[in-house]
């Protein structure tokens, strides 16, 4: 593990942290919040979108991101020769 | 059975479990106390972490909520799960590669100051007994309710059960009773509302449910129509501006990831890699409960309406009868929790927005004086069993699932409160030569304490107790969280600037709630200013101030990190140390 293999490990971290966070605003400020009204003109079943975003949608955005980042990671993590172990 | 019998045998039973757990799984040593021998699988932390998270308010309180605010209570639910994902992204793995027992000794090392230490551990112990004085209340509250004991008995009873296993177990204990009070919550929680929905739409999940067809049109749908023919905003749309949507939400995001006893969860497990994987979990675990609890409101509204209006709005006859009220009224009337008031003296319920001006014309032609109605917003949960008709084991069950919401995040508190005098103020400050025995005896001692003032603060809430909760979370993220973030990605930061920082970001928020709400300085004259839009910063609330308190600390920490001499080479080697997953060859 040599400091340069470090740096660019942090690198690919928060370059994996910045696509997150990306999905992480868009999902709920974005959708559920900034656009609400114009999302709500769409309609997913008996739900208007925008709404549906903000009570329900966000959530489950949130629950598969940390998994994916998780996962991820893990590669990262290997691939850099970093993980525990 | 008889109802009372039946919820003494459901509560006593859940009791019993939690205490069995707790005598199997004492702490031995202070790793035991403060984060259970770090030897908790993932899954099992992210249960633990979920029941510590979701409290009395969760469980009790939220769907009410959201049922009478519709849309703008989309602030809790995602302000209260967001938050997860800035834990796992940029907190917890490199808490836990950090690898110590509390949050001031993570800021205390990073830092390298004891000043900083008691900033810490005072913002701690702040936000730690405003909410658990709020579980307390709350535990109190379905004792008196479901086993008709007086609030003080009731408060007694929990204080009991939780000083047997926060005292005995620590964090050990905690963490094992936590995952049994999961299953409990979480399982009287889920199980009415599947009732209620299979009721309203005939689809078994409630997620589904609340946007399905009744009658030809969207239950949503029909929902706005008869809120706003009542008076009301429409229910999918909401009265909060934009900004101030947005800013609440966002100090609930970063408050939740900066609340210690969240945060030190994540010290509990083996591998920094279990501490990424243990925060999906406990998100997964939360969200069943966050995602059904908008369900359960908009069901719950609808139900209600439906119940006072079953004709006609307008006609004579569209409205309930009051001496045909159902049974469950009956039940809450006598609580106080609902009351009816016939103003037009016609013998029955007229339910509407009275405080909106340009329904008044219209109300006065269907010859209506004034609601007649008020629903306290907490008895939506408890009372759905009852208002959807179902058998007396499950509503037994709610009555359980309350009191261990109650409990856990009690537990969990009262855990990070003793952690913080025992090892952050004993061991860090007063007597550092302290033997283990010695400081695993204070721990008990320190929670055993704080036990008995949460205890107090339940019984007499002092009048800024309900106020304070939107303060706990602005505190939390205008204070703790930005010096905990910029300590892992900001290599720069120091001493100087972190303190400077937590200052600014406590004092600014502190002081705008003060001036528009009124904390401890009501003998001063507080509150000073009109709490209404117009006089707002850029129009946020308090309740969203916390978002400018943490934009403030980091810009403070980040200028005068940079006008003073940098951390100190062995502080930048230890950033890069907690950055990497596996420990640093020398």
């Amino acid at each position: 593990m040599t400091p340069e293999n470090r740096k660019a490990y942090w690198k690919a971290n928060l370059r994996l942290l910045f696509g997150c966070m990306i999905v992480w605003f868009v999902c709920s400020y974005g959708f559920g919040i900034l656009l609400v009204e114009q999302l709500n003109n769409i309609r997913i079943g008996g739900f208007k979108l925008g709404f549906w975003f903000a009570q329900q949608g966000s959530i489950y955005t949130f629950v598969v991101l940390i998994f994916f980042y998780a996962w991820r990671m893990n590669y990262i993590d290997r691939l850099y020769d970093v993980h525990e172990d | 059975m008889e109802l009372k019998l039946l919820t003494y045998i459901v509560v006593g039973a859940s009791f019993v479990l939690y205490i069995g757990i707790a005598i199997w799984s004492r702490a031995h040593n202070t790793r035991d106390f403060y984060i259970a021998g770090k030897g908790v699988s993932p899954i099992a932390n992210g249960m633990a972490t979920a029941a510590d998270w979701m409290s009395a308010a969760s469980f009790i309180s939220m769907a009410g909520l959201i049922a009478f605010l519709g849309y703008d209570g989309s602030v809790y639910l995602m302000g209260w799960t967001g938050g997860y994902v800035l834990l796992a992204l940029f907190l917890a793995p490199y808490l836990r590669k950090f690898g110590k027992f509390t949050v001031p000794e993570f800021i205390a090392e990073r830092y390298y100051s004891r000043t900083a230490r008691i900033v810490a551990v005072i913002c701690l112990i702040f936000v730690s007994f405003t909410y658990v004085a709020g579980q307390m209340r709350g535990v109190g509250i379905v004792f008196s309710r479901f086993l008709e004991v007086e609030v003080t008995v009731g408060l007694i009873i929990g204080m009991g059960i939780v000083f047997v296993y926060a005292v005995l177990g620590g964090m050990k204990g905690i963490t094992y009773t936590q995952v049994a009070q999961y299953c409990v919550l979480i399982f009287a929680y889920t199980v009415p509302a599947v009732f209620i929905a299979i009721q309203i739409s005939g689809i078994a999940v409630p997620q589904l449910a609340f946007g399905s067809d009744v009658g030809g049109i969207s239950l949503l749908d029909k929902l706005d129509d008869i809120v706003t023919s009542l008076g009301f905003t429409q229910y999918t749309s909401g009265e909060k501006s934009k900004v101030d949507v947005f800013c609440i939400t966002l100090a609930l995001m970063v408050g939740t990831a900066g609340l210690p006893h969240v945060i030190v969860r994540f010290f509990t497990v083996p591998k920094v890699r279990d501490a990424r994987a243990s925060a999906g979990y406990a998100l997964l675990f939360i969200a069943i409960l966050y995602t059904t609890a908008p369900a359960v409101g908009a069901m719950a509204r609808y139900n209600l309406i439906n119940t006072m209006q079953p004709g006609e709005i307008g006609a004579a006859n569209g409205n309930l009868v009051y001496d045909e009220r159902p049974e469950w009224m009956h039940t809450w009337e006598n609580t106080g929790l609902v009351v009816f008031n016939d103003k037009n003296g016609d013998g029955r319920i007229q339910y509407y927005n009275d405080a909106n001006p340009d329904f008044t014309t219209t109300a006065e032609r269907y010859g209506w004086q004034g609601n007649e109605l008020t629903v306290d917003r907490d008895i939506m949960v408890l009372a759905n069993p009852e208002i959807a008709g179902l058998p007396n084991w499950v509503i037994a069950l709610v009555a359980a699932g309350g009191i261990a919401a109650a409990l856990s995040t009690a537990a969990g508190l009262l855990l990070v409160i003793s952690a913080a005098v025992s090892h952050d103020l004993i061991k860090g400050i007063i007597a550092p030569g302290i033997s283990e025995k010695g400081e695993l005896r204070a721990g008990r001692i320190a929670a055993a304490f704080a036990i008995m003032v949460a205890g107090y603060l339940g019984f007499d809430p002092p009048g800024w107790v309900a106020q304070v909760v939107a303060f706990a979370f602005g505190l939390a993220a205008a204070s703790l969280f930005p010096v905990i973030l910029l300590g892992i990605f900001y290599k720069r930061a120091n001493k100087q600037g972190a303190i400077a920082g937590m200052l600014t970001g406590l004092i600014f928020t502190y002081g705008y709630i003060e001036f528009f709400k009124g904390l401890f300085l009501k003998w001063a004259g507080a509150p000073w200013g009109e709490n209404i839009a117009s006089n707002w910063l850029f129009g946020i609330s308090p309740e969203g101030i916390g978002v400018i308190g943490m934009l403030l600390n980091v810009a403070v920490v980040i200028i005068v990190s940079n006008l003073t001499a940098p951390p100190p080479e062995h502080i930048q080697h230890m950033v890069e140390h907690i950055r990497v997953p596996r420990a640093l060859e020398e």
